[in-house]
């Protein structure tokens, strides 16, 4: 199990390496630097700028210097927001886009499993219908056409919730419709997911032996079906996250969150490139942690894994 | 034969065939987008700002914000979102046939570790590989076009690599090298021709991925920029003037969410026609 531990840990130092390495090139190597704003400043200013960036010394050194700010926590400081480091503006957004996105998961996984189930255990009935029809709504409908559609029902329309906001951060009314806009198109991923990787173990020859040596089915289902069609759930769960994350940005935007995602579109929108390297390289880090923890939790719910 | 037997199979499968009809549609719609909209894309009636659908004077989908008829503008939005898909899909195939049959081929440790490379760069965040390179490349249409496709080849390049290592050991290719031909002979007139039902398949898939990307960028004011348009633009748009004009979202987005719909249906239907094994 630890040498299982040990390996996807060390399998995942190239992957952030590569993540740093390609964001660090494309930073330095495109043509047009941070500087060309327009505003033709004199050479001698230019070269103190660039001076007082380092962008004047050799790309191995720059890079170099790259790594050891990164590996101390220090992303530099922002283009364009000049009182505030890259740091400090990850520091402020994160804890409001970890909470959205962990509630997003949460509720993703729930009911997402709860959907596919039921429509695996009713297969081709018309509950397993209305289960296909809503995992396939999530996909087709993406982010950002249904939170906007979510706001304008619920908050404009209706005004049963607040169109927008996050509030003090401590109002759950604001939070309700952001994780469920953020929750729908992984509920349906996962729901699809669950549906066949359940119908598919209810077929294994293991179901049979249970419900030959006289388990009740509700044994059945939730000590030996469930915990073979749980596994692919699980390795979906790395992509998932990459695709809150993807998605935070859109439901951040639409909903006026205080949260990294707004911080990387406005810094995308004006070509911040320490801020969005730096959000890039966060992010990249993330997924590749989550990546790490969802490996880890494969092979201690697979035991299969472990002994090959 | 085999194309006579997957055509078979694919016109029992009605939710397949419907797609391709959509899709048809759709791509008719985009290409005769300026002759059928009664107004052009960027003209503004002033005395219609933000007006609802009127049949009588040819605003089928009523105005945005700008008085512009949104009609044309999402059929121009078609177009770019269409185009964009395409092409970013043609990318993906060149790159992804090139570097999954390279690997498939060579084999042994090259093709380890040229996997090794495609798996570290699935398990990244592409979307933010884009967003980087439109921030330091600058937006521009074309920029889009090969940043989407420089990004989505990785599925493309393992469904290659895995059907040439079967062609690989077959017999006509055995009998092309001890006819004597070259490494790069075989590769380009034995295997890449053979490949052609699964890169199919997997550039039908590529698309709604690319035109996804495109419009999620779009939305966020990274993508294509005024004066052109496309479908994440009019979304974008239409998101910010829902309230009073909630055509404006209505349209564009139901036209993504059908496309997307229509091109799900036509590849998996497709799949199931030219791989019946899967």
């Amino acid at each position: 199990m630890l040498s299982v531990v040990i390996k996807r840990v060390v399998g995942a130092i190239p992957t952030l390496f590569v993540i740093i390495t390609l964001t660090f090139l494309m930073m330095r190597l495109t043509p047009g630097g941070p500087f060309d704003t327009g505003r033709v400043a004199s050479p001698e200013v230019q070269a103190n700028l660039l001076h007082a960036y380092h962008l004047d010394e050799p790309l191995y050194l720059q890079y170099f210097r790259y790594l050891k700010d990164l590996a101390q926590g220090d992303f530099g400081p922002s283009f364009t927001s000049k009182d505030f480091t890259v740091t400090q503006l990850i520091r402020q957004g994160f804890p409001v886009s970890l909470q959205l996105g962990l509630s997003a998961m949460a509720l993703a996984i729930v009911v997402g499993l709860a959907l596919g189930t039921f429509g695996a255990l009713r297969r081709n009935q018309v509950a397993d219908h209305v289960v296909i029809a809503f995992s396939l709504v999530g996909i087709i409908i993406p982010n950002f056409v249904m939170a906007p559609i979510l706001t304008l029902i619920f908050g404009v329309t209706l005004q049963w919730l607040p169109a927008g906001g996050w509030g003090n951060g401590h109002q759950l009314a604001y939070k309700i419709l952001p994780v469920i806009a953020l929750a729908l198109p992984r509920i349906s991923s996962i729901a699809r997911l669950s549906r066949s990787s359940m119908i598919e173990a209810m077929q294994m020859p293991f179901i049979r032996t249970a419900y030959a040596k006289g388990l009740p089915r509700r044994l059945v289902l939730l000590r030996h079906a469930s915990r073979a069609a749980i596994l692919p759930v699980v390795s979906y769960l790395g992509p998932a996250t990459a695709g809150i994350i993807t998605g935070s940005i859109i439901v951040e935007q639409v909903f006026s969150i205080p949260g990294i995602g707004r911080y990387f579109v406005d810094a995308a929108i004006n070509r911040d490139y320490t801020l969005v390297s730096g959000v890039v390289i966060f992010y990249g880090c993330i997924i590749v942690l989550f990546n790490l923890i969802v490996d880890i939790l494969y092979g201690v719910l697979d035991p299969r894994i472990g002994r090959r | 034969m085999a194309v006579d037997n997957g055509w078979r199979r694919l016109r029992r499968n009605p939710a397949a065939m419907g797609g391709l009809i959509v899709l048809g549609a759709i791509v008719f719609l985009a290409l005769l987008g300026p002759c059928i909209s009664p107004h052009a894309i960027d003209e503004v009636f002033w005395d219609r700002i933000s007006a609802p659908p009127d049949f009588d004077a040819g605003f089928f989908f009523g105005t945005d914000a700008n008085g512009r008829d949104l009609f044309a503008r999402t059929l121009e939005g078609a177009r770019v979102s269409l185009l964009v898909g395409v092409s970013a899909s043609v990318i993906s195939l060149f790159i992804g046939v090139t570097y999954g049959a390279t690997a498939g081929y060579l084999g042994g440790r090259i093709d380890n570790v040229m996997m090794r490379i495609v798996d570290i760069l699935y398990s990244l965040p592409f979307v933010f590989f884009v967003i980087l390179l439109t921030v330091y490349v600058g937006r521009s249409l074309s920029t889009i076009f090969v940043t989407i496709g420089a990004v989505i080849w990785l599925d493309m390049a393992r469904i290659v690599r895995g059907q040439t290592l079967t062609l690989k050991q077959r017999e006509f290719v055995e009998a092309a090298r001890s006819l004597g031909a070259t490494d790069f002979r075989i590769l380009t007139r034995h295997i890449i021709p053979n490949l052609w039902g699964p890169v199919i398949i997997s550039m039908l898939l590529v698309i709604p991925d690319a035109i996804l990307t495109e419009s999620f960028l779009s939305f966020l004011g990274l993508g294509v920029q005024e004066p052109n348009t496309s479908w994440g633009v009019l979304i974008g748009d239409g998101a910010q003037n829902m309230m009073g004009a909630p055509w404006s979202l209505l349209f564009p987005g139901a036209f993504l969410a059908v496309t997307l719909l229509a091109f799900n249906f036509a590849g998996d239907g497709l799949r199931d026609a030219l791989d019946p094994r899967s």
